[in-house]
C-alpha cells in the first residue's frame, strides 16, 4: 500500500460536479477518499503533501483517439513511448485505435494489450476493437466476446465503413451489446485523390482537394442508422460547419449521438499547412476558418462532446515526402491540453466547458468510473499551471515519432504533475 | 521592336553584369517573384534570343558548372530545352530521368536529392508529378533549384517564356487580355500564368467545363468562363491547354468529340478573339482535341515561337541563378 497523497492548495476544476474552486484532494489506495472545498483537510500520518500553489486539479484526460505503433510498428510508438507522452500531456488514459499490425479484430489481441499496458504503460490503456475484420469493411468482428475481453468501443479506427447495409448490421449488433461504435467519417469516392480541404488554398497549392461532403454525406447517412438502430453512436471527428449543423439536428430527435473533434480542427486550419508542412496533412484535413469557428461553437454548445489528440505517429520517412505522398497524421498526446488551452486563454471557450469534453464526457461515454473528481473515483489526476509559457521542440518530445503539428509552437498551460490510480507518473521538472 | 543583341563568345559573362544582380537562390514559384524580378528575367531573356541565332550558338557564362536535369516525369520537350540551354550556356549538363518505379525501390525524393547534392552540381533543374516536390528537394540540397514542373502548382519558366512570346508579338503585355482554355483543375501552366499575367496587369480569363475549374479559381482569374465563344470575346492572345486523354473516357468528360465541339479552339470560335489575337499551346499539342490542325498550324499560331523563347527563356534563368564569378 502506497503513501496517502494530499494535494492542497489548488484550483479543483472539476466539470462533472461543475466544481470551480479553491480546494484539496486526498488520495488513499489510488482512489479519492476526500476533497474539501476551500477549507483544508487533516493530513494523516506519512501522508505526501503536495502543495499546488494555486495550479488547475482536474481529472486526468481520457483521449478518445489514438493511435500507437504496438503492435507493428513499433519503431513509430511502443504502448511505453505513448503512455509518457500522455503522461506529460496529462493524459492519463486513452482509447487506442485498433489499426495496428495485426488489426486488433479478436479478443485475444484485446487481451494483449491488457496485459502488455499493464506491464509497459504508465497509463490506463483502452483498447478499442475493430468494427470489421481486419479493417476491411467486409465482415463484422465478435463483438461479444471482444465486449467480454475488454474493449471499451468498436470502430474502424482510420478507417470508414462505405457500405450503408453492413453499418447498419453493425450497429444494430453492437446495439444488442450496448457498446458504442464510433466511426470516422469518409466517403471514399469523394475523398478520391484529395489531400486537403477544397478550397481557393489547395487549388493555389495545386493540390486536390477533400470537399466537406465528404465528411457530411456519410454523417448524414450514419445519423439515420443510429436512429434506426438505436446504437450509442459517436461521430469520431468532425470538421465542417454542416457536419456541426446534422449532429445537433439529430440530437434534438435522439439521444444516443454524439461527435468529437480533433484537437487539431479546433486550434488550427488549412493555412497551417503553408508550403506543404506535411506534419499538417490530416486524414480528417484541417478546414477553413470558418470551419474551426463552427467547432469552438458547436463544443461550447454541446454539440460537440469530446475532444482528443488524434495522436497518430508517423516517421520522417512516409513524411518527408511531397504534400500529397505523404502520410496522414500528426502525434498530439503531450500537446492537447496545451493546445486546448489556447482557446481559454483566447476567451472563445471557458475552461470548464474544454476540459468537460476531455473528462467526464469521454467518461460517460465509455462508462468508465474516471473523467472526475469525486469520494471513490479513481484518482487519475492532472496538476498544471494553466498559464505556464513553453515552446514545443522537436528534442523534447516523447513520442518516438516527431510528426507534431505544433513544431516550435508557443503554447501557454503546462501540466507539472500526472497522477494515475494515485501514482505519481508524470512530474514537471525546471530544465535549462 | 527592336532586338537587343546578345552577348558572344569573347563577352563571356557580360551580360550578366548589365543586369542587376538576381536576388533569389531557386526559381521555384512565380508566386516568389517580384514584378520586378519578373521583367528582369524577360529582359534577360530578350538578350539570350540572338544567341541562338547566331552561327555558333555559344554564350559560355555557366563554363565549368554542372548542371542536373531530374526528371520524374517524361518530358522531352521541356528537358531537352533545359539540356540545350545549359549548353549553350557552357555548362556541363547531366539528364536523369528517374522512373516512378525507383519510389518503389525504396528511394524517397529526399534521399535522390542527398545523393545528387553530393555529386556538387551548380543547379538542378527539377520535374516531379506531385506539387511542392521540388521546394522539397531544395531544402535538401546546396545548390539552385528550378522548378520544371511540380504537379498542378506551378511551371515557371513556362510562364516566363509565354509571357516573353506576348511581348515579342505584342510589343507589351501590361493591358493585354489572355484568355486559357482547357484543363484548368490540373494545369500547372495555368497556375503560373495566372500569377505572372496578374503581377503584370494581364486581364486573365479561363475558359472551361465547370468540372474542369477548380474550386476558387474566379480569386485567381479576371474572369471565369463557362462559354467558350463569350470567353474569347476580344481576347489578344489565347492560350490551349493539353487535354489529358484519360480525362475523356466518361469520368470527368464524356468523350474527346463533345470536348472538341464546345473547348475545342477552331476557326469560328477564334472569329470572337481580336483580329489580330495569338494562339498559344505550352505543347505536345492534341490536334482534334483541343485545337484545330489548320489554327495550330495557321497564322495566328506562335507556338513554335514559344519553343524558341523557352530556350531562351532558360539561359536566362540559369544565367541569373548562376552568375559569373560566383564560385561553386
Amino acid at each position: 500500500m502506497s503513501r496517502p497523497l494530499l494535494i492542497e492548495n489548488a484550483r479543483l476544476v472539476d466539470p462533472a460536479s461543475n466544481t470551480d474552486a479553491h480546494g484539496a484532494v486526498l488520495v488513499e489506495g489510488g482512489v479519492i477518499t476526500d476533497l474539501a472545498l476551500g477549507g483544508p483537510i487533516g493530513v494523516p500520518e506519512g501522508a505526501e503533501v503536495v502543495y499546488a500553489a494555486g495550479h488547475v486539479l482536474a481529472p486526468g484526460l481520457i483521449d478518445m483517439r489514438v493511435f500507437t505503433g504496438e503492435p507493428g510498428k513499433e519503431y513509430r510508438e511502443t504502448l511505453q513511448s505513448a503512455s509518457e507522452a500522455a503522461a506529460a500531456g496529462g493524459v492519463t488514459s486513452f482509447v487506442m485505435m485498433p489499426d495496428t499490425t495485426p488489426v486488433v479484430d479478436d479478443g485475444a489481441l484485446v487481451d494483449f494489450l491488457l496485459r502488455r499496458g499493464k506491464a509497459t504503460s504508465k497509463v490506463n490503456i483502452l483498447p478499442a476493437a475493430a468494427l470489421t475484420k481486419g479493417l476491411r469493411g467486409e465482415e463484422i468482428t465478435e463483438f461479444g466476446l471482444l465486449q467480454e475481453a475488454g474493449a471499451v468501443c468498436l470502430t474502424d479506427g482510420r478507417h470508414s465503413i462505405q457500405s450503408s447495409a453492413l453499418l447498419r448490421t453493425a450497429m444494430s449488433y453492437a446495439a444488442n451489446y450496448d457498446m458504442p461504435v464510433v466511426h470516422h467519417l469518409a466517403d471514399r469516392g469523394l475523398v478520391g485523390d484529395g489531400v486537403m480541404n477544397e478550397g481557393l488554398f489547395a487549388t493555389v497549392l495545386g493540390l486536390k482537394g477533400i470537399p466537406r461532403e465528404a465528411e457530411t454525406i456519410p454523417l448524414a447517412r450514419d445519423l439515420q442508422l443510429a436512429a434506426l438502430t438505436g446504437v450509442r453512436y459517436h461521430a469520431a471527428q468532425i470538421s465542417t460547419a454542416a457536419s456541426a449543423e446534422l449532429v445537433r439536428t439529430a440530437k434534438t430527435q435522439h439521444r444516443n449521438v454524439t461527435a468529437g473533434v480533433s484537437i487539431n480542427n479546433l486550434a488550427l486550419n488549412e493555412n497551417d499547412i503553408g508550403r506543404y508542412r506535411t506534419f499538417f496533412k490530416l486524414a480528417t484535413p484541417l478546414r477553413a476558418e470558418d470551419d474551426r469557428q463552427a467547432m469552438i461553437e458547436a463544443l461550447r454548445n454541446g454539440t460537440i462532446d469530446t475532444i482528443h489528440s488524434d495522436h497518430d505517429p508517423q516517421d520522417s520517412e512516409v513524411k518527408r515526402q511531397p504534400f500529397a505522398e505523404a502520410s496522414d497524421g500528426a502525434i498530439g498526446l503531450e500537446t492537447l491540453l496545451a493546445a486546448a488551452l489556447r482557446l481559454v486563454h483566447s476567451g472563445e471557450v471557458d475552461l470548464p466547458t474544454v476540459l468537460r469534453a476531455m473528462t467526464i464526457r469521454p467518461a460517460q461515454l465509455l462508462g468508465l468510473p474516471s473523467g472526475r473528481i469525486a469520494r471513490g473515483a479513481p484518482a487519475d489526476l492532472v496538476l498544471f499551471d494553466p498559464d505556464y509559457p513553453w515552446q514545443v521542440s522537436e528534442t523534447a518530445i516523447r513520442s518516438r515519432s516527431r510528426n507534431t503539428s505544433f513544431e516550435g509552437a508557443r503554447l501557454a498551460g503546462k501540466v507539472m504533475r500526472t497522477i494515475v490510480g494515485g501514482q505519481t507518473v508524470y512530474l514537471h521538472t525546471e530544465t535549462a | 521592336m527592336a532586338e537587343p543583341t546578345g552577348g558572344n563568345v569573347t563577352q563571356a559573362g557580360s551580360s550578366a553584369s548589365d543586369f542587376p544582380p538576381f536576388r533569389q537562390r531557386h526559381l521555384l514559384s512565380i508566386a516568389d517573384l517580384q514584378q520586378h524580378e519578373i521583367i528582369d528575367l524577360l529582359n534577360r531573356a530578350e538578350r539570350m534570343v540572338p544567341v541562338s541565332r547566331q552561327e555558333r550558338k555559344t554564350h559560355p557564362t555557366l563554363s565549368g558548372k554542372t548542371q542536373i536535369n531530374l526528371f520524374f516525369e517524361p518530358s522531352t520537350r521541356t528537358q531537352g530545352s533545359f539540356e540545350i540551354a545549359g549548353k549553350r550556356l557552357g555548362a556541363l549538363v547531366m539528364n536523369m530521368s528517374v522512373k516512378s518505379s525507383s519510389v518503389s525501390k525504396g528511394e524517397t525524393l529526399v534521399d535522390t536529392a542527398t545523393t545528387l547534392n553530393a555529386m556538387r552540381p551548380d543547379v538542378i533543374v527539377v520535374r516531379h508529378s506531385a506539387a511542392g516536390a521540388v521546394e522539397l528537394l531544395s531544402q535538401k540540397v546546396g545548390c539552385a533549384v528550378i522548378n520544371a514542373g511540380d504537379g498542378a502548382h506551378e511551371h515557371p519558366t513556362q510562364a516566363l517564356l509565354d509571357a516573353l512570346t506576348i511581348r515579342r508579338h505584342k510589343g507589351r503585355i501590361n493591358g493585354l487580355t489572355v484568355a486559357i482554355c482547357g484543363d484548368i483543375a490540373n494545369s500547372r501552366v495555368v497556375r503560373s500564368n495566372l500569377l505572372l499575367l496578374g503581377a503584370l496587369n494581364v486581364r486573365t480569363r479561363v475558359i472551361a467545363p465547370r468540372n474542369l475549374l477548380p474550386a476558387g479559381i474566379e480569386q485567381l482569374a479576371t474572369e471565369v468562363f463557362t462559354d467558350m465563344r463569350k470567353g474569347l470575346e476580344g481576347a489578344d492572345v489565347v492560350m490551349m491547354l493539353r487535354l489529358q486523354h484519360e480525362r475523356a473516357n466518361g469520368r470527368m468528360i464524356p468523350s474527346v468529340r463533345e470536348y472538341y465541339r464546345f473547348y475545342g479552339l477552331d476557326a469560328e470560335k477564334l472569329s470572337h478573339a481580336k483580329p489580330d489575337v495569338i494562339v498559344m499551346h505550352p505543347g505536345p499539342m492534341n490536334r482534334g482535341v483541343e485545337i484545330d490542325p489548320a489554327i495550330a498550324d495557321g497564322p495566328a499560331s506562335v507556338i513554335t515561337d514559344q519553343v524558341e523563347m523557352g530556350v531562351a527563356v532558360r539561359m536566362a534563368v540559369l544565367d541569373a541563378l548562376l552568375p559569373a564569378g560566383d564560385a561553386a
